[in-house]
């Protein structure tokens, strides 16, 4: 019997980063330890406002660590803070979120606690007590079945790939002062750029639409943008690699080998080829739609539904036409 | 000043993976190995720092088995100045490759080392944090550039919604991510040179796994997709499908 500990990050000041996929994860992983699941926040004066957001997702406790000094992620403090938790917790299984965010933190919590770390994992299963976990390897190209013989059971799970399942109870919120040492830190944000007001990551998007070099010149851009719009909230641009080498994008919104892993809902690939190292960041899309006036590129093998033509001809009509569509229902 | 890079020999990001008769490995027949592509970027970075100095060296660690020798000579050929090979065979469990880098360079005077965010073979994003902690130094991951100042590295990272500037103390480990240079190609005379630079090979320092891989799977193949139709009419039938069958919309 264990219990199961969530750590939920803030962004922007609001509870982000798939967090209700994290703790009905972690509470599912409870269940089968025969525990509770638990979760965490850390921010500044104030984080516990968004925090009863969470309580409907299957956490019976919401602990809610606010400190000035953690209201931005701070890599040191955060570690520190939460690995002492741990330590008093006495969890079987730690989760949180395979984000930029999580990158960083997981892999210096496992160091800390002396326990190996499973990242960016698809599924999760409790099998005689331990924690069993499957995750994508070599970009996708194979899923690795992995045992971790340590406790807790260290994992990030890579966002959109669990369901974010509700449950009746209501877990109840408290909140605590971490202590800190800010003045032992050594890494500090002298700047933080955000993105265009409301723009949404493509790590983080439900749908995305994504441009190639078959959109021949930045300037084309608009027509990929009023398709975002037409779709609605939650849509993220994103862009294959040729376009980003060629400055017409910036990295940030790379899909692929050396860009980002996405796994939305809805893929609308553009003007893309399809190359190997592009497909490996987003062939687990759940649905692909692919324009090409290519009917041999790569790109269709993996498509759910493909147009062929040319791009500039099909992409003002699809908005319009998804756009009618949104207003009508 | 002195540079560290840690790189991973990897299979070819072309590689098609197939699972062999154990169902726990990968079948290695016929796969070509590169280093691993943002380990690349951080062999780059390490280059354009020691050339901005104009003095130091940049070194070149890894652990693996003797073939890894191979990538090695890669990075040298690239400009590196030495090499050293860890012998042995790293596995899935990254702190346990952590910890053996760590044992062989915990007491290194290199102010800067550098790791790849990620390795493309089994893409766990963490061997270079652990190593940060276990040997005492800061971190920043995925950094796409960086400038030194003094006894501080100067830190471009990309995260969701934004990029960041950070600074951090040196000694230091940074995680490099795709950033605005290119890996160089190596020159004829870059790997003429490559052959008689120093690459020495030591046998790893072990630390046990506790990582088991249950099994491994292709995945599924993608149901064959169909092509809608030709051309802007085809546009209220992908829509309809959009909406009817695929309900993304
Ligand atoms: C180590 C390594 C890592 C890599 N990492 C990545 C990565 O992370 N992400 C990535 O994307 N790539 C990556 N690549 C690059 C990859 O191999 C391809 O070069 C790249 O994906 C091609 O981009 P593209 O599809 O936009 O361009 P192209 O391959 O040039 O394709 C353009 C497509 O547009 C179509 N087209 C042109 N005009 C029109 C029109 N008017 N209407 C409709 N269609 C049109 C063409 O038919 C063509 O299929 C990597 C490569 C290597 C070696
Ligand atoms: N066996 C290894 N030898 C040397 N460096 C490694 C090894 N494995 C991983 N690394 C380094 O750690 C980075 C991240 O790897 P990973 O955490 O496995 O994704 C790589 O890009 C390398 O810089």
């Amino acid at each position: 019997m264990a219990d199961v500990l969530a750590f939920v990050e803030r962004r922007i000041g609001r509870i982000g980063g798939s967090a209700f996929e994290v703790v009905a994860t972690a509470s599912r992983v409870a269940r089968a330890m025969g525990g509770s699941a638990h979760a965490l926040v850390l921010g500044g004066a104030g984080a516990s406002a968004g925090a009863a957001e969470l309580a409907h997702f299957g956490a019976v406790t919401i602990a809610v660590g606010e400190h000035d000094a953690l209201s931005e992620y701070s890599p040191e403090g955060y570690a520190s803070v939460i690995v002492e938790l741990v330590r008093q917790g006495g969890y079987g299984a730690v989760l949180l979120s395979a984000t930029a965010l999580g990158r960083d933190l997981a892999p210096r919590l496992a160091a800390l606690l002396d326990v190996p770390l499973a990242t960016d994992a698809t599924g999760i299963e409790v099998v005689e007590g331990r924690v069993r976990i499957e995750r994508p390897i070599y970009s996708g190209k194979a899923f690795a079945q992995l045992d971790l013989d340590a406790t807790p059971a260290l994992v990030s799970i890579r966002p959109n790939a669990f369901p974010a399942m509700e449950s009746a109870a209501a877990g109840a919120v408290s909140t605590f002062t971490p202590q800190v040492d800010p003045s032992a830190w050594r890494v500090r944000v002298l700047e933080r750029k955000g993105a265009a007001e409301g723009a949404v990551d493509v790590s983080e998007a439900t749908v995305i639409v994504s441009g190639g070099r078959g959109m021949k010149d930045p300037s084309n851009w608009h027509l990929l943008e009023a398709l975002r719009d037409a779709l609605g909230t939650g849509v993220a641009l994103g862009a294959s690699r040729a376009v980003v080498d060629a400055g017409w994008r910036s990295h940030a919104e790379q899909v692929g080998q050396t860009g980002k892993t996405v796994a939305p809902k809805l893929y609308v690939a553009v003007g893309i080829s399809g190359a190997i190292q592009h497909l490996a960041g987003m062939r687990t899309a759940k649905t692909i739609v692919a324009i090409n006036r290519d009917a041999d590129a790569p790109i269709f093998a993996v498509a759910d539904y493909g147009i062929v033509g040319d791009l500039f001809e099909i992409l003002p009509r699809l908005s319009a036409e998804i756009a009618a569509l949104k207003a009508g229902s | 000043m002195r540079t560290i890079v840690c790189l991973k020999r990897v299979p070819d990001t072309e590689t098609r993976i197939r699972v062999d008769a154990s169902g726990v490995r990968i079948d290695t027949a016929g796969v070509k190995y590169v280093v691993s592509p943002y380990d690349e970027y951080a062999i780059e970075l390490a280059l354009r720092a020691k050339e901005g100095a104009g003095l130091g060296e940049v070194d070149l660690v890894t652990f693996g088995d003797a073939s890894a020798q191979e990538a090695l000579r890669k990075g040298l050929a690239m400009g590196a100045d030495s090499a050293l090979l860890l012998v042995g065979e790293p596995d899935m469990d990254g702190l346990a490759t952590a910890k053996t880098l760590a044992s062989e360079l915990k007491e290194s005077d290199a102010p800067l080392i550098l790791f790849g965010a990620k390795a493309a073979d089994d893409d766990q994003q963490q061997v270079g944090p652990m190593f940060a902690v276990l040997t005492g130094r800061a971190c920043v991951t995925g950094v796409s550039t960086f400038t030194l100042e003094g006894d501080k590295a100067i830190c471009h990272r990309e995260v969701e919604g934004g990029t960041e500037v950070v600074e951090v103390g040196l000694p230091a480990v940074l995680t490099i991510t795709k950033g605005p240079h290119d890996p160089r190609i190596a020159s004829l005379k870059g790997i003429m040179a490559a052959k008689k630079k120093p690459l020495v090979e030591k046998a790893a320092q072990l630390h046990p796994s506790r990582m088991r891989v249950h099994a491994l799977r292709e995945p599924a193949a993608r149901p064959a997709g169909r092509i809608v139709g030709q051309g802007p009419d085809a546009v209220p039938e992908l829509v309809r499908l959009l909406r009817e069958e695929a309900k993304a919309i």
